[in-house]
């Protein structure tokens, strides 16, 4: 077997292990036969394992053979050749992609092995499962997508588990607006980056990473617009990336979120699918060349976003929400150094900031034990210094911030009060015109349901 | 014209009259299910045998052997071609399946003698190429609901009121239509009655209180059978397409690009699971229309693909709002319902037919709708961004309903609430359509490319046809 053949195994093998397992644990669960909790688990670990292995071979082979692209060309998924249209599966894997695929395998591995414990005996355990298998082939098919509609899919698929995950225990109606929640963000996010897709697609004919941004490996590469074309379809490209890594303004998703079961938490919102924008950024590199002023964008938009989370993160009272502000602080600056064009440095940051983040969300539901063991250790309450900002910034100063910080911005508020409230509110109105003009034409009651409420009504979810 | 090697079309349009017919006076409603099965199961076969046997001659157009109507009348007036191929057994399957998922205890209020009487009505519509007869049909296909909502003493008006309305545009559109010279202003009356028929028929934004109040009163199934298929769809691509001026289709896909917007609205606040749906409907349906706007080879592919794609995920997603609601009775989408567990198949059935109607990657709805988007875009922008805003809301609203539905605290029901199996074997068989044709869709495209490409070239003949007359007369 040459280099190329072991290349093109191990790639399959890569995509493949997700696939399969999401296939198996879903088809089990559609037909009415969920597997036991052990056949889940080690399915799961099975899959994992081999992903990892086969793309850490990956890693290796490129390294021993100074390779730096490889390319899983599975042809067309669609084409229509009398109008040049095609829609291709594609697969690379470069010095972005690998790192990536391998720390998803890594950080999906060890959340299943933890959920497969935390979650023993749950109800939805078996669902739990079937949506993380989707988390995962979402994470891989992003990961080393090589055209922007396989980054669309497997962008998707991540949004899609990541809302069902937030509203995990159906039993309580928080978690499941939450998740509610987090899909509209998402479906936002997602809306931008269809548009951006058709975008390239029109510009440049095509929407294979290659064309758009040039066959050279990553990061460098050319893109094929022009500098305005780049900052249109990098903005586009800028929402759905701050959709989906919770930027400000739409950071409000991001502590909602930690309403799912932690190893959900840990793995989707503290580790890989809130860097998921950082990654789509870097993935289209090139079009922030093309554009100082998207570089700008985009720096400013980190800045602002990693301001607000160092002070939200300071106020918050649960464990989660804090963790999940310091990740969002994080994630900002990785946008800065991404604008400012430091592409490795920002790789580096998503690696270890996932891996430290990941830690820190298994560990916190044992916060409380870890801290009474210390003040055991010490023998005494840890001791609670103001700290350098505390001493120098006026108190009134202070207030305002804390009120800022405590309303996470007043975001939520505002986007509830100046989008959200007027749309629905618009409709309510068109439902009650309606309800009167079938009356009319009825001669009596047209309808057996009451009239839509601005309480209590479905729509407040989202509100 | 080529022929079938069997009357394909024939039959599959004559077994559910004649079950229809078999019906009458039978008083078992198991055996009369069954038969329904029967003739609907057979109907589907003679659809998909007609596909079949058209796919291997290879030809644009064929008609029944043995034809009765060509040596009645002279004419043929069901013809398989490239466009209606697919639709005919789409179409006999979503009144088989309506008839398999329902319970044995709705079979008392099923109306399953009009559910054949429709079939056979849909299945002539999307056969019959002939005008006039594509005109007739249309009138008589509103006969089945009307009869329904009046055996069961329900409000008629609304439904009657706007399906007149439709009957008499149609008719007089078409009529004008043969009557007049193409650029004069009588034409251009006559095809804005045609356009404000279709768009009745369609449910577009303001007429379209007459599916919101079908729903409302009719059995789901005959509401589902009335409009999944979308033969206003039809009328359009059939009567408006070829010959219409150019302002015509663009006044459609303005109108329809209004409704896909507001219903996907509307869809958000309603709280009625009925409601809900036929705006959710409303609002892919008009979608489709939007497409046959761009009259591009790309655009035109994409709506026709679109339409096997929301009739498909649609009917499959009423189907399990229908199930659901056989059991728990109208249902409220104010509350959380808590059904997950003790319907956890059907909640997988609602979240993918749901997510194959607002084009989810990897089902069949993401080529149509990322084609619809492919020729928009370059034709107008606007109408592109309007499109995609249209699915952001409609999947919202889709999982918005799936939390009201499935979650909550849990629910303790005296009787077991699982999914049947004729209810599962209905809905996976959707279910295993639309994933297929979402992960393997080429054949899929290849067959509605040729039939786009066909409308196209036929629209340009006519047209070149009608400059060729102007620039004589002139």
């Amino acid at each position: 077997m040459n280099d190329e053949q072991l290349f093109q195994l191990l790639g399959t093998s890569v995509v493949a292990c997700p696939t399969l397992l999401l296939t198996v644990l879903g088809v089990s669960s559609l037909v009415g036969r969920p597997l036991r909790e052990r056949t889940a688990s080690r399915l799961t670990q099975g899959a994992v394992a081999t992903g990892l292995l086969a793309s850490i071979g990956i890693l290796v082979l490129m390294l021993i053979t100074d390779r730096r692209l490889v390319e899983l060309d599975m042809g067309h998924w669609l084409a229509l050749e009398k109008q040049h249209f095609h829609f291709t599966f594609k697969f690379v894997f470069d010095r972005l992609s690998v790192p990536f695929v391998i720390l998803s395998f890594a950080l999906c591995g060890v959340t299943g092995a933890f959920a497969s414990k935390y979650l023993h005996r749950e109800p939805g355990y078996g669902r739990f499962f079937v949506l993380y298998a989707m988390f995962l082939l979402g994470m891989v098919v992003t990961s080393l997508a090589g055209t922007i509609e396989t980054l669309f899919a497997g962008w998707e698929l991540v949004g899609l588990s990541s809302a069902l995950l937030v509203g995990f225990f159906h039993e309580r109606s928080a978690p499941v607006r939450n998740g509610l929640r987090v899909w509209t963000v998402y479906r936002v996010a997602d809306a931008a980056f269809l548009l951006a897709t058709l975008a390239l697609h029109h510009l440049a004919g095509g929407g294979d990473f290659g064309g758009l941004m040039g066959n050279s490996p990553w990061p460098a590469g050319h893109a094929a617009l022009t500098t305005n074309q780049a900052l249109f379809v990098g903005l586009l490209l800028l929402v759905a990336a701050a959709g989906k890594s919770a930027l400000v303004p739409f950071s409000g998703w991001l502590p909602r979120a930690m309403e799912g079961p932690t190893p959900s938490s840990a793995i989707f919102y503290g580790a890989l699918s809130v860097h998921l924008g950082a990654f789509l950024l870097l993935r289209f590199g090139p079009l922030l060349e093309a554009s100082t002023l998207l570089c700008v964008v985009v720096v400013a938009l980190g800045l602002v976003s990693a301001i607000f989370g160092a002070l939200a993160a300071r106020v918050q009272t649960d464990v989660k929400s804090a963790l999940a502000f310091a990740a969002l602080t994080q994630v900002s600056i990785i946008f800065v150094e991404i604008g400012c064009g430091l592409r490795y440095i920002a790789l580096i940051h998503i690696i270890g900031h996932a891996c430290l983040r990941t830690l820190q969300l298994l560990r916190a539901p044992t916060l409380l034990h870890d801290y009474h063991d210390l003040e055991n250790a010490i023998g005494g309450h840890l001791p609670q210094q103001a700290t350098f900002w505390q001493r120098i910034v006026p108190a009134a100063l202070r207030r305002q911030a804390f009120r800022l910080a405590f309303e996470r911005g007043f975001f939520d508020t505002l986007l509830g009060d100046y989008c959200v409230r007027p749309f629905l509110s618009f409709f309510r109105r068109c439902d009650a015109m309606e309800r009167r003009w079938t009356n009319f034409l009825a001669g009596q009651t047209s309808r057996n349901a009451a009239p839509l409420q601005a309480t209590g009504d479905v729509a407040d979810d989202i509100q | 014209m080529t022929e079938l090697h069997l009357p394909w079309l024939q039959l599959a349009i004559a077994l559910p009259a004649l079950g229809a017919l078999s019906l009458i006076g039978l008083r078992n409603h198991a055996a009369t299910q069954r038969r329904t099965l029967l003739c609907s199961g057979l109907s589907l076969a003679c659809a998909a045998g007609a596909w079949l046997d058209f796919g291997s001659l290879h030809a644009i157009a064929a008609h029944d052997r043995w034809s009765i109507a060509s040596r009645l009348f002279g004419v043929e007036f069901f013809v398989i071609d490239e466009l209606n191929a697919p639709l005919l057994p789409m179409a006999a399957l979503i009144s088989f399946v309506t008839a398999l998922a329902t319970l044995r205890t709705k079979f008392r209020h099923y109306p399953f003698t009009i559910s054949l009487l429709s079939e056979t009505i849909l299945l002539a519509t999307l056969s019959c190429r002939h005008s006039w007869g594509i005109v007739a049909l249309l009138a008589i296909s509103v006969l089945p609901p009307l009869w329904e909502l009046h055996s069961r003493g329900k409000p008629m008006r609304v439904f009657a009121i706007h399906i007149s309305f439709f009957v008499t545009l149609l008719v007089a559109g078409w009529w004008l239509v043969e009557r007049t010279t193409p650029g004069t202003a009588s034409s251009s009356l006559a095809f804005g009655l045609l356009t404000a028929a279709v768009l009745l028929r369609c449910g577009a934004v303001p007429f379209h209180c007459w599916i919101t109040d079908l729903f409302e009163h009719a059995a789901f199934g005959t509401s589902l059978l009335f409009v999944t298929p979308m033969v206003g769809v039809y009328a359009a691509v059939r009567l408006l397409l070829p010959t219409a001026p150019d302002w015509a289709l663009q006044s459609l896909a303005l109108v329809s690009i209004v409704t896909a917007v507001y219903a996907a609205g509307m869809a958000l606040v309603q709280r009625d699971g009925r409601r809900f749906f036929c705006y959710l409907f409303l609002s892919h349906s008009s979608l489709v229309l939007v497409g046959l706007e761009s009259a591009t080879p790309i655009g035109l592919t994409g709506a026709l693909c679109l339409w096997i794609s929301v009739g498909l995920a649609l009917t499959g997603f009423g189907l399990t709002l229908r199930a659901i609601e056989s059991r728990t009775g109208r249902l409220s989408l104010s509350e959380f319902h808590g059904l997950y567990e003790h319907t956890p198949t059907l909640a997988a059935f609602f979240l993918i037919t749901g997510l194959a109607s607002i084009g989810f990657p990897g089902t069949i709805g993401f080529v149509g709708a990322e084609l619809l988007l492919e020729g928009a875009i370059g034709v107008h922008p606007w109408i592109c961004l309007l499109a995609v805003l249209t699915a952001a809301l409609n999947g919202i609203a889709v999982l918005q309903a799936y939390f009201r539905i499935f979650t909550g605290k849990r629910y303790f029901p005296t009787i077991s609430l699982r999914s049947r199996l004729p209810e599962r074997i209905a809905v996976l068989a959707l279910a295993a359509l639309l994933l297929g044709g979402g992960l393997f869709p080429q054949p899929g495209l290849t067959s509605r490319y040729r039939a786009a490409s066909e409308l196209i070239a036929a629209r340009l003949e006519r047209l070149g046809q009608r400059s060729a007359m102007r620039a004589a007369s002139d």
